[in-house]
């Protein structure tokens, strides 16, 4: 379902950080719970052609989770969750596995804000150890969309192939 | 059909991205890069020849060495990245809002049957 809710990315360039935010037609009770949630995140984090599988979430400590394509290919993210105040925020480190080297680390803060008409915002603030972190994360959250992309530039071509 | 040769492409492949760090600053000739990596000299070449196709490197003479040097202007599309970004986040968002209704259709009826 499209929505009137925009999703806004802020990284201003040479920047650590970066800034997502949304807002959801729910009441922050709700938008916190779908969050954090072990039953519940499955059904919406991570790229749509992947499959979610929650290794580790202990409340207030270590977390693993690990996205799976269709190939097989695991694509695994640890941290540990510093502060869970429901419903508040979560303040949590995370790490992407597939780098190639370790303490590439980023510090993410969400914050949930209740709004009038039972709706939320949803703010997250990642900062990075570096400018170049922060963009090699961008890129390799890419990647998959990229490849996404690159399927449906495939199809096109091949339609109009076709047609020709 | 032609094979897709453009930044995105260059930038898909992590040693390529790690290319692309390593002559940022210097132009290096092949050695100089393949000494970098694990990898095979000639899987170094290609994704050299992958780079050079998708406009991110220029090879210049010097001599009897060619350099590599890289081009960054087409870089520019790479702001691009953030948008695909951003849209990638918004998938993702707009599965969460059909759990949240669910979940607030639940809560509905269980108010209703309180």
């Amino acid at each position: 379902m499209a929505s009137k809710n925009q999703t806004k990315v802020i990284a201003e360039p040479g920047k650590q950080e970066l800034f997502i935010t949304r807002e959801f037609e729910a009441p922050r009770e709700l938008v916190f719970k779908a969050f954090t949630d072990p039953d519940l995140l499955p059904r919406w984090l991570g790229p749509c052609d992947m499959t979610m599988k929650i290794d580790a979430m202990e409340p207030n400590g270590y977390w693993r989770f690990v996205h799976i394509d269709k190939k097989g290919n695991e694509y695994a993210f640890h941290g540990v969750t510093h502060e869970e105040k429901a419903p508040e925020r979560v303040i949590r480190t995370f790490e992407f596995e597939g780098l190639p080297e370790r303490g590439h680390v980023s510090m993410e803060t969400a914050i949930f804000e209740a709004l009038p008409g039972d709706r939320t915002r949803v703010t997250v603030q990642s900062v990075f150890r570096s400018v170049a972190d922060r963009d090699g994360m961008v890129q390799s959250g890419m990647e998959g969309g990229v490849v996404e992309s690159h399927q449906k530039l495939d199809e096109l071509l091949a339609t109009e192939l076709q047609l020709g | 059909m032609q094979t897709r040769r453009d930044v995105f492409q260059a930038i898909a492949d992590p040693t390529r991205r790690e290319i692309i760090n390593l002559i940022a600053y210097q132009s290096l000739n092949l050695n100089a890069i393949a000494e970098n990596f694990d990898v095979s000299r000639p899987a170094i070449s290609q994704h050299i020849k992958i780079l050079t196709e998708c406009g991110l490197i220029v090879i210049k003479k010097q001599g009897r060495e060619r350099y590599c040097e890289a081009s960054l202007g087409q870089l520019g599309e790479v702001s691009q990245w953030i948008e695909r970004y951003r849209q990638l986040w918004d998938r993702q968002f707009s599965r969460l809002d059909d759990l949240l209704e669910e979940m607030k259709a639940k809560t509905r009826k269980k108010n209703k049957n309180n």
